[in-house]
């Protein structure tokens, strides 16, 4: 706070005409631009944060951590396992180190990946409110549903990466340990690796869009509190009791609107020619759970009272 | 920027009518108008808890009000506040920074969010921003290992991103050592040269007399007194004081002329102090020539304006009660 302080009145003073009609709607200050920016920059900015952030890549590390665990388990354990045993395709993995990728994703599908998307997207807006910067961004401003927007893709884009580092860290471990060729699909045929790779990513892709349903959940539940750890918690139980409801045979009418439902039904994608009726039925079913929740988001933050 | 056209609210900076805010039964803010002219630098005084901060909120939009109406710099809010919000600096209720981010980042992140600024000069306006409050050498590290003081220099900088319309500060100089307000009375100081209306919110009496020009005071969630500094000591109550060792002789004098001594203090070697409310069509030079004509030894007199803290707290009462 120096003493040479006075930047002055800005040149936009000067662009002021005699507009006596101008009225009400005369613009406030000239230093702004007249028209927004289409916001990337926020986009930008919420995603080095996010990924700038040392508990998100502990929570990739983690993730990372698995397939890894598993390769080598199956590695020193020179016995090998008994098909029927374990995870499936866990026998395969001695046959080809790409089954890791694979069986890492049924491994972390149910606890591990709904945990990380609990922590990120009940962070989302609880998170800014607990640290006080929540305010402050909807004063610079951001509308209200431009950060719930930008929050939702910043989310979406951790679903992705940690999808993407369990099929990535699986297929390097796999192609370090293990013997890696030709894949054998559940109908029979063999497919080169190039395809497998291709495969494995459709598989990575179903994971995705299967977890979109639970981080519009976590943002909504976000929106509802200041404290980010009960938000992720919260999110983290739904996701728990949706498998625990669709594991239950009394509850059939209800298991096909869990959003949990077709979480491992990805086995379609592992068939010659391709089955898409999952992939589409989960597609469907998600986008539906991500309008619904997206929209009460919008319909509790948009006249919420911030008051962290 | 006050010889732009406008409506002719716009000679106000912030205008609020009937402004009610509850929170359940509880009444926050009670019916309240605000005036807050432009170019002021417009000291928001009340107690902790008085209904300062929710004010506040609502007029930037991040509480809705309950009832009555809102304008913001010829603006009616809540509908055109995507219009006025990149007019107006604020901090509001303590600096709220990303720890783990320096403060370049958290700077850099909070311009971002602003969709009318030019980004090609983001980075220069940070680091103006940042030198503007004595931060450039702390730029870089962790707001994590700020101390108060310089998270709310960093919450101020941030207010200074752009050059504003409307700045409102809440509770500035929280935190700050006595170099560091001083800073601040500079800066706002300097805010206003640029023709900025500047909002301050606070607690503190002297620092509110020391900058301001208008104050408006909360009690209670109501708003008890508002004008120019000027109106409002005006409008607490004169007073002469006598210091003489005749005190006896004085008070007859004084009470002849219908003025109550209400205070006397004996200040030793026999003289004694008698201070009297004065009347407004009392002229003090005639009290003087009565008491010497009376043969009371008048050895001082003085006539007293309040001060802006007699009249905070005949106001608002005195004591640590927040009022429920």
């Amino acid at each position: 706070m120096s003493s040479d302080l006075s930047q002055g009145p800005t040149e936009a003073d000067s662009s002021t005409p005699d507009s006596a009609a101008a009225g009400v709607t005369a613009p406030l200050s000239g230093t702004l631009r007249a028209k927004p920016t289409a916001g990337w920059a926020l986009m930008g900015s919420e995603l080095s944060v996010l990924f700038r952030r040392r508990r998100t890549w502990v929570m990739l590390i983690a993730l990372a951590a698995i397939p890894i665990l598993i390769a080598v388990a199956v590695r020193i354990s020179s016995a090998g396992s008994t098909p029927g045993r374990g995870p499936a395709f866990l026998s395969q993995i001695t046959n080809n180190g790409l089954f890791v990728g694979l069986v890492a994703l049924i491994i972390c599908i149910p606890l591990f990946l709904p945990l990380t998307i609990g922590v990120v997207a009940g962070d989302t807006i609880a998170g800014e409110a607990s640290s006080g910067t929540l305010r402050y961004l909807l004063v610079a401003p951001v509308g209200r549903g431009r950060l719930l927007l930008v929050k939702f893709v910043a989310a979406v884009a951790f679903v992705i990466a940690g999808t993407l580092v369990i099929v990535i860290a699986g297929a390097l471990i796999g192609a370090a340990l293990f013997p890696v060729g030709p894949v054998t699909l559940l109908s029979g045929d063999t497919v080169s690796l190039g395809e497998a790779g291709v495969r494995g990513l459709l598989i990575a892709a179903y994971v995705i869009v299967s977890l979109l349903g639970l981080t519009a959940i976590g943002l909504f539940i976000s929106t509802l509190t200041d404290i980010p750890v009960g938000a992720m918690a919260a999110t983290v139980v739904i996701s728990i009791i949706a498998q625990v409801l669709d594991s239950l045979p009394q509850l059939d009418w209800l298991h096909p609107w869990l959003f949990s439902h077709y979480w491992l039904n990805f086995a379609d994608l592992l068939r010659q020619p391709i089955d898409w009726s999952s992939f589409g039925s989960n597609a469907l079913l998600q986008l539906a759970y991500v309008a619904v929740f997206g929209a009460l988001a919008y319909g509790r933050f948009s006249t919420k009272d911030v008051l962290s | 920027m006050t010889d732009r056209p406008r409506a002719s609210t716009a000679e106000l900076a912030i205008e609020t009518h009937a402004l009610t805010k509850t929170f359940g039964k509880q009444t926050a803010v009670n019916n309240i108008d605000l005036a807050v002219p432009r170019g002021s630098v417009f000291g928001f005084l009340g107690p902790n808890g008085s209904g300062k901060t929710t004010t506040i909120r609502v007029l930037l939009g991040l509480a809705s009000a309950t009832s009555g109406e809102v304008n913001v710099l010829g603006e009616e809010l809540p509908g055109r506040l995507a219009q006025v919000l990149p007019h107006v600096g604020a901090l509001i209720e303590g600096p709220g920074f990303y720890p783990f981010l320096s403060g370049t980042a958290n700077l850099l992140r909070l311009d971002s969010a602003d969709r009318f600024v030019t980004s090609s000069t983001r980075r220069k306006r940070v680091d103006d921003a940042l030198e503007r409050v004595g931060l450039t050498h702390a730029a870089n590290k962790k707001v994590k290992a700020y101390s108060l003081g310089m998270k709310q220099r960093l919450g101020i900088a941030n207010a200074l991103l752009t050059p504003r319309d409307l700045i409102v500060l809440d509770e500035p100089t929280n935190g700050l050592d006595p170099q560091g307000t001083r800073e601040v009375r500079h800066l706002v100081r300097s805010l206003t040269a640029e023709g900025t209306t500047v909002f301050v919110s606070s607690h503190l009496l002297a620092e509110i007399e020391q900058m301001c020009t208008h104050a408006a005071v909360m009690r209670a969630g109501s708003l008890v007194a508002q004008g120019s500094l000027d109106d409002l000591r005006r409008a607490g109550q004169t007073r002469v004081r006598v210091l003489t060792p005749d005190d006896l002789g004085a008070e007859e004098v004084l009470r002849s002329l219908g003025l109550v001594p209400d205070h006397r203090e004996s200040i030793g070697d026999g003289d004694v102090t008698l201070t009297a409310p004065l009347m407004d069509d009392r002229a003090p030079d005639a009290i003087v020539a009565a008491l010497v004509a009376a043969g009371v030894r008048v050895r001082g007199f003085s006539v007293e304006g309040s001060t802006l803290e007699d009249l905070f707290v005949a106001l608002t009462g005195e004591g640590f009660d927040v009022v429920q």
